[in-house]
């Protein structure tokens, strides 16, 4: 058997941006060398490349993973993209994992880069092709339906409130006041939140993730390479991932089953019987504030319906029992869709690391959790991280 | 190695910087077309609508009614089974009220939102349901449950699409 | 290898033309079914999915999410590969590899027939600042390179010809081809020039087609199968993407996945120790680059080679012996799929009037397509 355990031993990011000056590739090469020399490593130590992007309609450039190969470190390497829609950003890791657990190679560069603000008159408009092309798109959705469709059940079902929900705007975009990539940080109030503009009933504009331009890129090594590359390496303990029906219609959109059972395979891995008390720390993905609760309970760090308590009680603020969302997340730091999920995994790592500055939930974390979610409401990506 | 001990990339640009010149931009429309084959489920699906009506296809293992139809029943790894009509009426089960267009611009004043929704069409299983549209029903009437009726296109605008139906509208006493 | 791969299920569709009748849920469906028959498995046994799918092959985004229905995929780990079918079989490999999974499923599918608008589809990769606003068409790349592989003297523009009139005269012997034909060299320098030196008929025409693999560990093979093949060495590579920086002559990027495949599967010398091969084609001259790219001839002699009908059927190293792009159809990311599934069908020895003699160890090399450099190479072993 060839399985190696695999650490990250570094990481590299932008800032999280509206409209870059930079190119894809610029980005990618921006993150990329910073996660290099955050490590003391050159391209040379580099033995194969993972690329994330999410879909090629925001570039305007088709066969992507190509385009962004140089930036990437992708030359005259082992290259490779991969796609889970928005789940993406916390794929890259996984992609890069069984590059290294299969004994292939000993080291990673994994690069998410994401160019939204190529795509005119707004990347939104993107999102239309991502329904189907005959049974939905000739009724003109655009992709805030799904959210507010989802948000709307997932309110219903519960009896939760936008007061409630808007509750997750307002802290994590105050937690990305200490994080160096923030798009959007800022200190806003529940009213702020119900008073922006209505978009899609039930959501508002603050309730939404902006879009961005931004890279993110980790090191992966084989645990005797991470072990002379760092003293604080950071095991990739559990992974997993699952895509539900692409029939998005006939399944209950109150619960996502697809990110309990993508956790379930990354707990398994892990050796995680109880979730809720060993996982310490998470990053779970948060486009739309109300989705950090939906996905918490799907992580089952939270019982259905309930996550909304745990974060009325304080206990997902940074100096609560289970800090959620510590970066800012996609709400505060911004959703450059695949770097976001590289966001998250970077944020536990140096959480885990004691290493992520203002932003260090006390406590001294050993294990925790990053996750994203993408598609049509189908497909959920879960790493469980360790000291 | 803290964020902080790092200058990060990314430089930022305002959309007024492009509006009014000070970057060098270069505009493209791609030309891409395509034509889907819809084959056998779709194509009878759409064929149906045509005709004012909804049809379905059941798996005899799981019983499951499915809408839209398929030629496989994807749970229990099997070809379906059978064409099954089902009614144009149904429950919603959840909807939005929106008020920007797919391009992100918002409606114009006075316009009506969009109401999108998801509909469990009756004679399907439950929970079968399809994205689509509400119409002649003030945004604050609508209730997830509420029961609605497809309004059709006249017969002879109907093209074989999704749009044949124009929207679902209440069904009021 | 450390341990080896099995392949231990195909299943697939003719690849024609058009394909009007099915829709790609229920054309993939098709081939999936096939697949598990031959492995004898169900979807509930399955490990792993890696599909295989660019957007703007599809036209629409997040191809990804419309994967799984048919392939009894439903609530899986599914991931797809925005990539040829041997990129996607590379990452099934490393599953199995890491000894947790036991079982994946490697897709690709072609529905070329309903991109309607190919040449600005393709053109949409080029560098949206440097090259695509020259509006040329994406074959002039193509002519580009093969002017240069000839001005350098590593083929004839006869030769080149040469492999059109074998892949195509193959392909008549395969009934799952959709152009063969029976031409000659005349034929393919007539034909009508679409980017000098590159001709109509040196081009792969498109075919729509779609093919599911299950592959499995080593220990859990004979469970499943009693014909195994086995993927003995598997590599990929990216050269550089810009056409400014590339070399226009030698497909480097195939020769650092082939060296990578062969050593992990032990081969020293590939002329000697490999019995046939499968080779993009999707322009004549390719072949021969990319041959001489995988070490199989010495360069500027596969041109030779192939009018002197070694890399005939009947010949020392068969080379596409399918029909090839040129003879079966270009099927975008699903062209590897088309050329290790030829070499299952060799190296099990179910090719039919193609079959060619005494197939042990059979590589498979796809290349992504104008204007990309990249490339993954397997090597195949009867067992």
């Amino acid at each position: 058997m060839a399985y190696q355990r695999v650490a990250i031993v570094g990481a590299g990011i932008t800032k999280f941006v509206r409209r870059a000056q930079e190119t894809g590739k610029e980005l990618a090469f921006q993150a990329a060398k910073m996660a290099l020399d955050s490590c003391g490593l050159t391209m040379k130590d580099i033995e194969c490349v993972s690329l994330g992007t999410a879909p090629d309609a925001f570039d305007g450039v088709h066969m992507k993973g190509e385009y962004l190969s140089d930036g990437s470190g992708g030359w005259r390497k082992p290259y490779m993209r991969h796609f889970v829609g928005g789940g993406t950003g916390v794929f890259a890791p996984i992609h890069g994992w069984f590059h290294v657990a299969s004994g292939m190679f000993d080291t990673c560069l994994v690069v998410c880069s994401e160019k939204m603000s190529s795509c005119h008159p707004h990347p939104q408009g993107a999102f239309k092709t991502i329904f189907d092309h005959t049974t939905e798109q000739p009724l003109n959705p655009t992709l805030i339906w799904i959210f507010a469709l989802e948000m709307n059940r997932y309110m219903q079902t519960y009896g939760i409130t936008k007061e409630e929900i808007a509750l997750v705007s307002v802290k994590n975009k105050k937690n990305a006041m200490d994080h160096p990539s923030a798009q959007l940080p800022m200190e806003i109030t529940v009213e702020d939140v119900l008073n922006s503009e209505v978009l899609a009933w039930p959501v508002n504009r603050l309730d939404i993730s902006p879009a961005s331009d931004g890279a993110a890129a980790i090191v992966l090594a084989s645990e005797h390479v991470a072990k002379r590359i760092t003293d604080k390496p950071v095991w990739i303990d559990g992974v997993g991932w699952n895509l539900d029906t692409a029939y998005w219609a006939t399944r209950d959109l109150a619960y996502p089953r697809y990110v309990e059972k993508a956790a379930r395979m990354a707990y398994e891995m892990a050796g995680i019987k109880e979730p809720q008390k060993e996982i310490e720390i998470a990053e779970p993905y948060d486009p739309f504030d109300y989705k950090e609760l939906h996905h918490m309970e799907g992580l089952l760090l939270a019982d259905r319906g309930k996550a909304v308590e745990m974060l009325l009680d304080g206990k997902t603020q940074r100096d609560g029992d289970r800090p959620m969302c510590p970066s800012g997340g996609a709400l505060g730091v911004g959703n450059p869709i695949a770097a976001t999920g590289l966001m998250k995994v970077i944020e536990i790592f140096l959480q885990l690391r004691g290493e992520a500055g203002k932003r260090q939930v006390p406590g001294n974390p050993r294990c925790g959790l990053a996750q994203a979610w993408g598609d049509l409401m189908q497909v959920g990506t879960v790493v469980v991280l360790r000291r | 190695m803290e964020l902080e001990k790092f200058e990060l990339g990314a430089t930022h640009y305002k959309e007024s910087d492009l509006k009014e010149g000070k970057l060098l931009s270069l505009p493209w429309t791609p030309n891409l077309k395509y034509a889907w084959d819809n084959g056998v489920a779709i194509g009878r699906y759409l064929a149906e609508l045509k005709e004012g009506r909804i049809i379905a296809r059941k798996c005899n293992k799981c019983r499951r009614i499915m809408l839209p139809p398929r030629m496989f029943c994807e749970l229990c790894w099997r070809p379906t089974d059978e064409w099954v009509y089902v009614q144009d009426t149904g429950r919603v089960n959840t909807f939005s009220i929106c008020y920007v267009n797919w391009d992100a611009s918002r409606i114009k004043k006075g316009e009506k939102p969009h109401l999108p929704a998801v509909i469990e069409i009756d004679g399907a299983s439950p929970g079968m349901g399809i994205l689509h549209l509400l119409g002649e029903v003030e945004p604050e009437e609508i209730k997830i449950g509420m029961k609605v009726r497809a309004v059709w296109k006249k017969p002879e605008e109907r093209e074989g699409a999704i749009t044949d139906i124009l929207y679902f509208k209440p069904v009021r006493r | 290898m450390r341990e080896r791969v099995a392949i231990a299920g195909v299943g697939y569709t003719a690849f024609t033309s058009v394909s009007p009748g099915v829709s790609y849920r229920e054309m993939t469906y098709e081939a999936a079914v096939k697949a598990y028959e031959e492995a004898g498995i169900e979807p509930k046994d399955v490990d792993s999915f890696v599909c295989t799918s660019e957007d703007f092959l599809e036209g629409y985004s997040i191809s990804d999410e419309y994967c799984n229905d048919q392939l009894g995929a439903v609530l899986k780990p599914v991931q797809t590969i925005p990539g040829d079918f041997m990129h996607s079989l590379a990452v099934g490999v490393m599953h199995i590899l890491t000894g947790k999974f036991d079982i994946v499923v490697v897709q690709a599918l072609s529905k070329a027939s309903n991109m309607k608008t190919i040449p600005e589809m393709i053109n949409f990769a080029l560098d949206p600042v440097l090259n695509r606003p020259l509006d040329v068409t994406p074959y002039a790349i193509a002519g580009l390179e093969m002017n240069r592989f000839l001005e350098e003297g590593r083929a004839t523009r006869e030769q080149c010809a040469a492999v059109v009139v074998k892949n195509k005269a193959n392909a008549l012997l395969n009934p799952l081809a959709g152009y063969g034909a029976s031409i000659t060299v005349d034929h393919v320098l007539e034909s009508e020039p679409v980017a000098e030196p590159v001709r109509l008929l040196d081009i792969a025409p498109y075919a729509d087609g779609a093919v599911v693999m299950v592959i499995c560990s080593e220990r859990l093979a004979p469970s499943l199968t009693d014909r195994p093949v086995w993927i003995t060495g598997i590599g990929w590579s990216t050269d550089t993407p810009t056409l400014e920086s590339r070399d226009w002559v030698d497909a480097v990027a195939v020769r650092l996945a082939g060296d990578m495949a062969y050593r992990m599967a032990g081969i020293k010398c590939p002329a000697k120790e490999v019995d046939l091969a499968e080779v993009n084609d999707e322009i004549s001259f390719k072949e021969l680059q990319h041959l001489e790219a995988l070490r199989l001839f010495e360069e500027g002699t596969a041109g030779k080679a192939t009018e002197d009908g070694r890399t005939s059927l009947e010949g020392t190293l068969p080379v596409n012996p399918s029909g090839g792009g040129l003879g079966v159809g270009h099927l975008f990311e699903c062209s590897g799929a088309q050329k290790v599934l030829e070499l299952v069908l060799q190296l099990r020895g179910e090719a039919g009037a193609r079959q060619v003699a005494g197939a042990g160890v059979g590589v498979a090399q796809a290349w992504r397509g104008i204007p990309s450099t990249s490339a993954a190479v397997a090597v195949l072993c009867a067992d």
